[in-house]
């Protein structure tokens, strides 16, 4: 690599969008704007000289004193370059859904209608079956990593981001809620062989 | 998508800009020859300002008739420069003006020079804007301009604006001006709202086009939709898909069913896939189509049967361009089936989509030239991609995760598979994190139409992950073996070789891109004085310094502009360069506005002008 960074000191040149003087744990590293972004016009007070570096969406952020984490990589500003609308739009899906509530339809076999339901806001598995027997009126009874569910009559599945149906439990907590796509609830006498198409 | 408007208007052609890519000639290069001629016998002006009379009065006037169909803009420059005749006349035949810099020229000198315009196109920031390089306030105000065209222009009736900084006040002013406004075209624009959308919806009666493309528009918390006339409408196009607010969709369902015009209709994410079927029901006219989120935003009702999606899709017979998709849910992908045989134009860079659900729907795209695509398809999507498009022109692949670190899905397999599936590529912007020299050559030999070639190896200075040499020997493929190419981005590891091969053979490059690329100043000098066609240059973090700028003073008043931030240049460097070179401005930008002025140039930002200095500068920007 022919080009030396050192006599530069770029870091100090370095275009950022934080404010001067601000304490970064690794150089080059960028204030990300977090995902979720107003485009409410900004008091003309509150973007003042110092923050010329700043979009809008930063400077509310900043006062919203948003809890977002900051990214855990080291950044260069502006690359790789892609737009920021662009990049908001990834990460404002991900930070809303974060925000929001995950919703994914509910079914179960023999049913009139589909239900929905929020998965974030259970702990883990044993909750969510829980509430699924509690609105469906079934016993599902527990996970067991060897048989599944076996002995009730009704076993909890769901499809993945890829299309696939799952035993509800098999993996852990946090991917499922990130992959699952919809639950449906088979008849056992239907789930055999789960991997199969259904 | 939209037809590719962020190349819509780049020089990559020599065409004023068209309102549709490789379609007809827009709406004002028609009006051109519709307008009154003044006659070839020379009998009574028909035009409305007054013309001294002189003695070749008779053969300006059969000039003026033949200056009309010039629309190129390149010729229309040279048939200016041949006499004070043909300068004359041809300024009184431009109807189309396109400023690619707003600062190059004053408006008033604009203005003063043609008197007749109808359409203007103007540019403000350079595209390194985009990527938050520029203070926020550094300038390219509309203000001026919509002044200076409301007292010249009374006629107006198309405004094209990319990277300008727009105003309430600048919308309104433009809506009381022009009576016979028809097209508002905003490409990558900020600073105004709401309001000043709902002041152009209810004061351009005559309005047919209102694009917002990629721009930022603050939530003023009005409801601009309901501000359309009553009364049926002219509008043929409506693009908002990037106005971050919800419309009323009552009022939007309501504007639709009174426009019968209506061809070009792009949503935005906010609307759901239930209010599209509603939508589209009404306009089974449409030919580009932006679907909005395409997915359910609410709980669904509880029994409620969802719309027959593709029932909606097949009774819209002329869509031909489909863009939008910004949540989708895979399970409503099959309602676009119907229509994908007939899309030349599929915008797909915000739908993430895995592989199979990208296979199910290209199967059936087989007239398809125009792609827009995310990374998460892989290099077996593209692969999908490179079997059935076989009249694919233009290509863009974006990344899911634009960050260094991704994992990057795809990589030189898909780029290979392209080139040797779609032999008739003109232009590909590809974003991945593996790449090698041999797939870029490939390109090079598979796909000779090549006009743009950009591509972003997004981890910095990358070399060929087969090989580890540098990628210098794939852009020198390019530069040697496209023979139209105009416009190129380089990236991955670089040494001065690259760019010895840019300057030994890309004697049409009129765009170049460059970041963390280059070893010593030979590199730039390449490029400056092997690239006499080169327009605008862009770099970034390259080891270029003072030496290597003022190779390039040959050449500078040839160009749009130079852009070089987080180089090795100096204030005495740059400066040299704005005293040889009167009408050069020379801009210097920094970020810390409480650092010392050092000798250090972090941003150099330098472009001709005929009127020196701007005074609109923020504190961020000094012109030496």
């Amino acid at each position: 690599m022919a080009f030396e960074r050192e006599d530069l000191n770029l870091e100090a040149t370095e275009l950022r969008l934080g404010l001067p003087g601000t304490d970064q744990d690794q150089s080059k590293e960028k204030k990300t704007p977090p995902g979720v972004k107003t485009n409410k016009r900004a008091l003309a007070a509150d973007v003042n000289e110092g923050d010329e570096f700043q979009s809008n969406a930063n400077s509310d952020i900043k006062k919203r004193g948003q809890e977002t984490a900051p990214p855990s990589k080291s950044q260069v500003v502006g690359w790789p370059p892609v737009r920021s609308y662009r990049k908001n739009c990834f990460q404002a899906k991900k930070t809303e859904t974060e925000a929001s509530g995950i919703y994914v339809k509910i079914s179960m076999d023999g049913a009139p209608y589909l239900r929905k339901m929020d998965v974030k806001v259970y702990k883990g598995y044993s909750e969510l079956l829980r509430s699924m027997e509690d609105m469906f009126k079934i016993k599902v009874g527990d996970y067991c990593e060897r048989e599944g569910y076996s002995g009730s009559e009704y076993v909890p599945t769901y499809e993945d981001k890829d299309g696939d149906w799952m035993l509800v439990g098999d993996v852990p907590w946090e991917m499922f809620i990130t992959s699952c796509k919809r639950l449906r609830i088979m008849k056992s006498s239907e789930a055999r062989g789960l991997g199969c198409a259904v | 998508m939209r037809e590719d408007p962020v190349s819509e208007m780049s020089e990559d052609d020599d065409r004023s800009p068209p309102s549709d890519l490789g379609g007809p000639a827009s709406v004002t290069v028609s009006s051109n020859k519709t307008r009154n001629c003044t006659g070839v016998c020379g009998s009574g002006s028909s035009s409305i300002e007054f013309q001294a009379p002189y003695p070749d009065q008779v053969l300006e006037n059969v000039l003026e008739s033949v200056l009309y169909f010039l629309t190129s803009r390149r010729d229309r420059s040279a048939a200016s420069l041949v006499c004070k005749s043909w300068y004359r006349a041809e300024a009184l035949t431009r109807s189309e003006l396109f400023i690619g810099n707003c600062y190059a020229v004053s408006p008033r000198r604009a203005t003063r020079r043609f008197t007749r315009v109808r359409s203007m196109s103007i540019k403000g920031k350079p595209r390194f804007a985009d990527f938050n390089l520029m203070p926020t306030n550094w300038g390219a105000y509309f203000t001026p301009w919509v002044a200076a065209m409301a007292k010249a222009y009374p006629w107006l009736e198309k405004v094209y604006l990319k990277r300008m900084s727009v105003s309430d006040d600048d919308l309104a002013l433009l809506s009381e001006s022009f009576p016979g406004f028809k097209e508002l075209v905003l490409v990558c624009c900020e600073g105004f709202g709401t309001s000043g959308l709902a002041v152009v919806a209810s004061k351009c009666r005559q309005l047919r086009v209102l694009d917002l493309i990629e721009s930022e528009v603050m939530d003023d918390d009005v409801d601009w939709i309901s501000f359309f006339p009553e009364s049926q409408i002219y509008l043929e196009s409506l693009t908002f898909d990037c106005v971050e607010c919800h419309v009323n969709f009552e009022a939007l369902e309501k504007l639709v069913i009174r426009s019968p015009s209506l061809k070009k209709l792009r949503l935005n994410r906010l609307v759901s896939i239930g209010q599209l079927y509603r939508l589209m029901i009404r306009a089974p006219q449409l030919t580009h189509l932006g679907t909005g989120s395409f997915s359910t935003l609410e709980v669904n009702a509880q029994g409620e049967q969802e719309p027959d999606y593709i029932s909606a899709f097949s009774a819209s017979k002329s869509l031909v361009c489909l863009s939008g998709f910004r949540d989708i849910w895979s399970d409503y992908l099959p309602a676009i089936y119907p229509v994908c045989a007939n899309l030349t134009n599929l915008n797909f860079s915000y739908a993430n989509i895995n592989p199979d659900q990208l296979k199910s729907v290209i199967c059936y795209c087989g007239n398809l030239q125009i792609f827009w695509v995310l990374d998460s398809i892989c290099d077996e999507g593209l692969q999908a991609v490179a079997a059935k498009c076989k009249e694919l022109r233009e290509l863009r692949v974006f990344p899911v995760d634009p960050s260094e670190d991704a994992e990057g899905p795809v990589s030189e397999v898909g780029l290979q598979a392209i080139s040797e599936g779609c032999r008739n590529l003109q232009s590909i912007l590809y974003f991945c994190q593996r790449m090698t020299n041999a797939a870029v050559i490939a390109m090079s030999k598979n796909c000779p139409d090549l006009v743009v070639f950009r591509l972003c190896i997004m981890g910095r200075l990358r070399p060929d992950h087969l090989t580890g040499e540098p990628m210098d020997e794939g852009f020198g493929a390019i530069v040697r073996n496209c023979k139209k190419l105009t416009r190129l981005a380089v990236s991955g590891l670089l040494t001065d070789r690259a760019f010895g091969y840019i300057g030994k053979y890309g004697k049409l490059v009129r765009t170049l891109s460059v970041a963390f690329a280059g070893d010593s100043d030979m590199g730039l000098k390449y490029v400056l004085e092997g690239c006499p066609k080169l327009e605008k240059l862009e770099i970034r973090d390259s080891p270029f310094g003072d030496a290597a700028l003022s190779s390039g003073l040959h050449h500078y008043y040839n160009m749009r502009f130079l852009w070089m931030s987080s180089c090795k240049l100096s204030r005495q460097g740059c400066r040299e360069i704005a005293r040889a070179l009167p009408h050069l401005v020379v801009e210097v930008m920094k970020t810390d506005l409480e650092a010392e002025v050092g000798d250090y140039v972090e941003t150099l930002y330098m472009y001709r002008s005929l009127e020196g200095p701007r005074d609109d500068t923020p504190q961020s920007v000094e012109i030496l």
